[in-house]
């Protein structure tokens, strides 16, 4: 049923957009081929990328309110960009994207590691640091960004939206499919983390390393989508908390079902945005987090089925 | 046989472990015990390779605990620690099957399924299989982390406090299950654990380590060691161990309280 519901979004997406696709004086199959299909598999490969970032930090830090946003992940990002563009501004975009994936995984890294000196009894407190985390990190970025003129990049990698999303301008993101297959043959692993170190080890589990491979998928998730389109907060949120609700824990088994809600909730975003005030747009990170926002309160507050599932 | 030679382990300048050295039996319950911040905990976390001690080595059938790779170490023993704050929403029936990982990484086969079944049956969580860990009470939850250390299929079994939180009734269900398991599989299981209740202690462990201050300070079977003189001294308050109708039990005797 999430299949289809995500074969029709994206069937809607292929023909909802400025220009009409029916009208005869335009060539249908270039406009699908240059930016219809392209933006449509950005806003799922983006989705599902961000919905599988958030799963894998939320169970390395074993909490369940924390979300690559809230992790210093996409400002780190900001900075290797920023700092690559100062250093090389003609790098290709390969290697642009490298530098911040990188720098995201130290980001990333540097914020699991205060976690492990935050006290687990309040779960609240783990996302309020990172909040500050990230502050700390973004505010960095922008004053790097002020005094060499680039504050405009820092708008662009903040707001993530897909009409500038063209054939050639996105490629990048299929980078999520292969992060996802990796994941699905980590997926117990991931799973382990989430029962703790001492059990994770104790069970034989290569701790640090399981660890260290999850951020660097995270980071590598997280800073194509910053690079490609802009970060979007919630989706690393919200999906895995509906998943892990109704489903469970166990990635194994509910693996896909986090990429492919995550998927349909930016793409489901990215319509909206597209239809509210046509022909004109509103970014699908704007809509998310009208969306992401409403359905997080309903989860915070929102009893628990004790459901039963083999 | 597990050896522990010289261990030593100091944090912040504080030593937790003095110069630890011990030798205890395979086949039977041990019990760790001795007053509150004896360092008890750390000794078992050291012993499990979790904690690199300062000096010293643990030798567990004559192999190093802290040298051994972590998944050669989780067929050499397995670890209940004390209740986690989190608890992953896992079936029951996933959570023993987790206790089957260091045999298959991954890919489970016909023995392990087979293995997991088993362990259900024996500690009568069939009919809460399909179940999340989340939503059992306390007792139910604690049987299901013991029975997943039990599916580990390892020589040891190492259990820190695990009746901290429990009432008498699930108390005794789970060291009824725990001495029916080192008495039935042919004295290939043996159980380590941290105890704070000493009348459960007395009555099933067969052989205690009393920890005071970081140091060993006693071992030996149960009888020999649990005396009036040494639990008095142990715990720094007056222990009397007598008898009731032919069962060994512990009262205070004069204590400041009454």
């Amino acid at each position: 049923m999430a299949l289809a519901g995500l074969a029709l979004l994206a069937g809607a997406s292929l023909c909802i957009g400025a220009t009409n696709l029916w009208n005869t004086d335009l060539d249908s199959g270039l406009v699908l081929a240059v930016s219809r299909i392209p933006r449509t598999c950005a806003a799922i490969l983006a989705g599902a990328g961000l919905a599988l970032a958030g799963v894998v930090v939320q169970q390395a830090v074993r909490n369940r309110l924390v979300e690559p946003g809230l992790t210093g992940t996409p400002e780190a990002a900001m900075i290797g960009l920023l700092g690559v563009t100062l250093i090389a501004p003609g790098a290709a975009l390969l290697v642009k994207m490298s530098v911040a994936a990188i720098s995201a995984l130290l980001g990333t890294a540097g914020f699991f590691l205060l976690s492990r000196h935050v006290p687990p009894r309040d779960p609240m407190l783990l996302p309020l640091v990172g909040l500050i985390y990230g502050g700390i990190l973004g505010a960095v970025a922008l004053w790097l960004a002020w005094i060499t003129d680039l504050v405009q990049f820092i708008g662009i990698w903040q707001t993530g939206e897909f009409s500038g999303v063209l054939q050639g301008r996105y490629e990048l993101l299929w980078l999520i499919a292969v992060m996802a297959g990796a994941l699905y043959l980590l997926a117990d692993r991931i799973t382990l983390l989430g029962l703790g170190e001492d059990y994770a080890r104790s069970l034989g589990l290569n701790y640090h390393q399981t660890v260290l491979l999850g951020l660097g998928i995270v980071a590598i998730c997280v800073a194509v989508v910053v690079v490609t389109v802009g970060s979007m907060p919630f989706v690393g949120l919200v999906v895995p908390n509906i998943v892990s609700r109704i489903w469970g824990d166990n990635l194994r088994q509910n693996l896909w079902l986090v990429a492919l809600l995550g998927a349909g909730f930016v793409l489901g975003s990215d319509l909206i945005g597209r239809i509210v005030r046509w022909p004109y747009e509103i970014p699908a990170a704007t809509i998310f987090a009208v969306i992401g926002a409403a359905i997080f309160l309903w989860l915070l507050n929102a009893p628990r089925k004790t459901v039963a599932h083999g | 046989m597990i050896e522990i030679e010289n261990l030593s382990l100091t944090r912040g300048g504080t030593p937790i472990l003095r110069d630890i050295s011990l030798t205890i039996p395979d086949g039977g319950i041990v019990a760790i015990i001795g007053p509150n911040g004896a360092g008890k905990s750390t000794l078992l976390h050291c012993m499990a390779g979790l904690l690199a001690p300062d000096s010293g080595r643990v030798l567990i059938g004559g192999k190093d605990v802290h040298k051994a790779r972590e998944n050669d170490r989780a067929l050499m023993l397995s670890l209940l620690t004390q209740t986690p704050g989190t608890v992953p929403r896992l079936t029951v029936a996933d959570l023993v099957g987790f206790g089957r990982w260091p045999h298959h990484r991954g890919r489970p086969g016909a023995t392990d399924r087979a293995i997991v079944q088993d362990v259900l049956g024996r500690f009568d969580l069939d009919d809460i299989a399909t179940r999340e860990v989340e939503t059992l009470s306390g007792g139910q939850r604690q049987r299901a982390y013991v029975a997943m250390a039990h599916a580990q299929s390892t020589p040891w079994m190492f259990l820190d406090e695990p009746l901290s939180a429990l009432d008498p009734k699930y108390s005794h269900d789970i060291m009824a299950r725990l001495t029916q398991i080192v008495s039935q599989d042919g004295g290939h299981r043996s159980v380590l654990m941290v105890l704070h209740d000493l009348q459960i202690a007395l009555r099933t462990a067969n052989w205690v380590i009393c920890l005071r201050d970081g140091a060993a300070i006693r071992s030996g079977p149960t009888k020999e060691v649990m005396t009036s003189e040494l639990l008095s001294t142990l715990y720094e308050t007056s222990l009397h161990v007598g008898d009731l109708d032919g069962e060994p039990v512990i009262v205070p005797r004069n204590p400041a309280f009454l």
